[in-house]
Parts: C-alpha cells; structure tokens; sequence
C-alpha cells in the first residue's frame, strides 16, 4: 500500500512536470508573471530595508564629508554643464550637416531609470530583473546600458517588472565594431568565461581584421536592436578559429555587470 | 502527520528562492548557492511524500518563475533527490550531523546536474565551462553546510511553535522492589 502510494506520487509529479514544460510559450509566460507576482510584497520589504539602510548611513556620515563631497560635485557639475554646452553646439551642426546632405537625422535617445532588484538564481543563465515594466512603456529587446556602457537587452516584461537579458549570456546577441582603422565587424556571442562576467566572446571578425589590445569596441547598430555607437568594452586578446577562417576576440566589458544597481533603459 | 510542518517548508523554500535572488553569493564565491536541495533533504527526512512532491513543485517553480530556467525544470530533479532519500530514510541517522552533511552534499551535487542535463536535452543552451566545474563544488559544498543548519533552524522553529512530546520515565510502580529491613 505504502509503495503504491510512493509511486502514484511519483507518477503525479512526472506528468506534472510534463504538462508545465510543455505549456504554450505565452501561456508559460504568464505563469511565470503570476508567480513571480507572489514576491512582490518581498520586493516592497527588501527595498524598504535597504533605504532604510541607506538613510542610516547617510545619518552617519560626518558633515565635513557631506561638505566635501558637495563640493567634488559642485565642480563636477560645472564641468559637464560646459562640457554639455560644447556637446549641443556640435549636435546642432551635426543637424545642420545632416539637413543640408539630405542624411537621415537621429532621433534624440530617451532613456528610463531602472534599479535591480533581483539577480539570476540559478548558475547558468545571466539575467537581472529591473523595476519597470509594461506600466513604464518597457518591451521586449529595448537596450539597456549604464554610463560606462552597454548592459544587454530587455527581455521578459510583465507589468511591473522586467528582466534584463545581460551581455554573456547565449540569448543576447550584439552588432559590434572595433574601433580600428578597418573598423572591424563582428558579433558579441557569449561570456568568455564562466567565473568573470566582465569577459565576452567577439565573433565572426575577418581573418584579416587588424586587431590589437585595447582598441576600443562599441555597437555596430546592424542587429536592428542596440543603435549604434554605445560602448562595449576594450579588446582584451584574439586568436584564429574555424581552422583560420574566422578570428574571435576576447573583449573586457565597460559596464560592471555584477556590480549593477542601477540601470537605464534606453527607448531608441 | 502535522500539516504545520508542511506549511513552514514550503514558507521556508518561498523565502529560499527569494533569498537566492535578493542577496546571492556569486559575487563573493563566484556561484550561487542553491538552498532548495538542502531542504529536499530535511523534508524527506522530517516529512511525507507529499511534503516531498509539494515542496519540489512548488520550490521548483517559484526558483523557475525568477529564473531564466524554462518553467518547470527544476521540479523533477528536486523530486526525484526527495524520493530516493525518503524510500531510503530508514536507514539513514538524520540526528547525526555528518550524515546531514553529506546528504546535503550529495543533493546539491545531483540537483544542478540534473537540471542541465533536462536543459540540454530540451534543446536549450545554458551557459557552462570550465568554470561550472567550480560553480559546481561551490554549491555542493555550500548545500552540504546548509543543510545542518537547515534542521537546526527547524527544530528551533518547532520547539517554539509546537508542544514538545512528554517523555516517558522508565519508573513504574508496579515493579518496585519493597525492601525489608533486611
């Protein structure tokens, strides 16, 4: 009787989880929001602890720190508002050189803020998952970058949510240029290694393609996805693959990927 | 069996997963410990088969729903740890801390395992190297010290919460020996 009992649990469970794994794609999807749904009181305590954590230690930091660090920012300020004056004027004459060549002009970048608020859980994927959502006007595929550079691409969206499908993970493919005299092309593919996230493969490059450390790497904007000209990272080393046909570059990412707190989503 | 038991395992892999998630070890070990396999272990050998399969389900898919993981992959492999120890369970000493190490060791061994192998014969391309190789050590062993923890925890849960069970004297009256003066 008690073996039987074990095997039709047994059975339960088998079926259960052929049922799940075969669910339609969207249905599956909608699972996913629902249950993850469930966290969001967690998510709610968890960023209520950490700002309190956070206003404990700026009621801890010693005035003179807080005067010198206004100061730091004061000029640093000034600095980029010139430099920002510097950036407009050339924006308006890259316009007006645009006009009167008949190119295409850019469409200005509007960009979201987002934090982090979850990481991947399981070893072999490279996501986070940010706190904007299909509410903020957030879909599939948009860009998502820090300052420093390039983070990956917005992947599954619910409401309130989204996750972020980071660079290095095999679903996040990028267009990328080398900024060489050949101006190289090639295909950011995947991590480069499994224990330093800061390191991704740069695929499918000529074989002639004249790299050297340190050149510099940025989007392509071929893919149709990432808009051109937001960095990637710097060449690292490379090598011939594919018995020479190709060559692979190792290249070391400009954005700190685990170190990511806050991001922008970028809405080209 | 007392439902309660059931309740808080499933409350404590809820919490686990989020935990995972919120506040993860890669950065420091460069692995995430996974605290579901450790609780496999302690509900198999507290609980039924019942608890077994709830948890598995229900850990599983909560690890999958914040996950990149297809959902549903994680509930078989976690399942499939609970049911070899539970049909085992007799023959195992879960007072004794080393053998709790090692069943916690061993299910966080399988676990991951399993689970790429589900992942790789669906067709899908998780990322590993020779780098998963460390990921992996980091989380058996990780598992392993977890999972004493893990009953200690619930045991003091249930010394707060439950009565504890009276134990019997070995006196009994009816065989005392009167003695004489002499």
């Amino acid at each position: 009787m008690f073996k039987k009992k074990q095997y039709v649990v047994l059975g339960a469970v088998l079926v259960l989880t052929l049922i799940v794994l075969n669910l339609p794609g969207g249905l599956t999807a909608r699972l996913k929001q629902a249950l993850g749904g469930l966290y969001l009181p967690l998510f709610g305590a968890a960023s209520a602890t950490g700002q309190l954590g956070k206003n404990a230690a700026a009621n801890l930091t010693p005035r003179n720190e807080l005067v010198r660090q206004n100061e730091v920012f004061r000029r640093e300020n000034a600095e980029l508002r010139l430099r920002l004056l510097q950036a407009e004027a050339a924006t308006r004459e890259n316009a007006r050189l645009h006009q009167l060549l008949g190119w295409q002009t850019r469409a200005p970048w509007k960009l979201k803020l987002a934090n982090v608020v979850l990481r991947e859980p399981a070893n072999w994927w490279r996501t986070v998952q940010i706190d904007l959502g299909r509410r903020d006007g957030l879909r599939e595929n948009l860009p998502v970058l820090t300052p420093d550079g390039l983070v990956g691409r917005i992947g599954a969206v619910s409401l309130t949510r989204a996750q972020v499908i980071l660079l290095g993970d095999p679903a996040c493919r990028a267009a990328a240029l080398v900024q060489n005299p050949a101006r190289d092309q090639g295909i950011i593919n995947a991590g480069a290694a499994v224990l330093d996230p800061s390191l991704v493969n740069l695929g499918f490059l000529s074989r002639n393609a004249i790299l050297a450390p340190g050149q510099n790497v940025v989007t392509s904007g071929q893919g149709g996805i990432f808009p051109a000209g937001i960095p990637l990272g710097t060449i690292v080393d490379f090598r011939a693959v594919e018995f020479g046909l190709y060559t692979e570059a190792r290249v070391k990412l400009a954005a700190n990927l685990s170190a990511l707190e806050e991001v922008w989503v970028l809405f080209p | 069996m007392n439902p309660i038991n059931t309740i808080l395992i499933l409350l404590a892999a809820f919490v686990a997963v989020f935990l995972q998630a919120a506040c993860g070890t890669r950065g420091s070990l460069g692995a995430q410990i996974d605290l579901l396999p450790a609780l496999v272990v302690y509900a198999s050998l507290t609980g039924g088969l019942t608890t077994v399969a709830l948890l598995a389900v229900g850990g599983g898919l909560a690890f999958d729903a914040l996950s990149a993981n297809p959902l549903g992959i994680s509930m078989l492999p976690l399942f499939g740890i609970g049911f070899l120890i539970h049909r085992q369970r007799e023959f195992i000493l879960r007072d004794q801390l080393f053998a709790q190490f090692i069943l916690g060791l061993a299910a966080s061994a399988a676990a991951p395992l399993l689970t790429l192998l589900l992942l790789f014969t669906g067709g899908h391309a998780p990322f590993v190297g020779w780098g998963t190789l460390w990921q992996w050590l980091v989380m058996s062993l990780g598992g392993g010290l977890v999972t004493p923890v893990m009953f200690r925890l619930f045991a003091f849960i249930r010394g707060a919460f439950f009565y504890r069970p009276l134990t019997e004297t070995s006196f009994r009256p009816d065989r005392q020996i009167r003695r004489g003066r002499f």
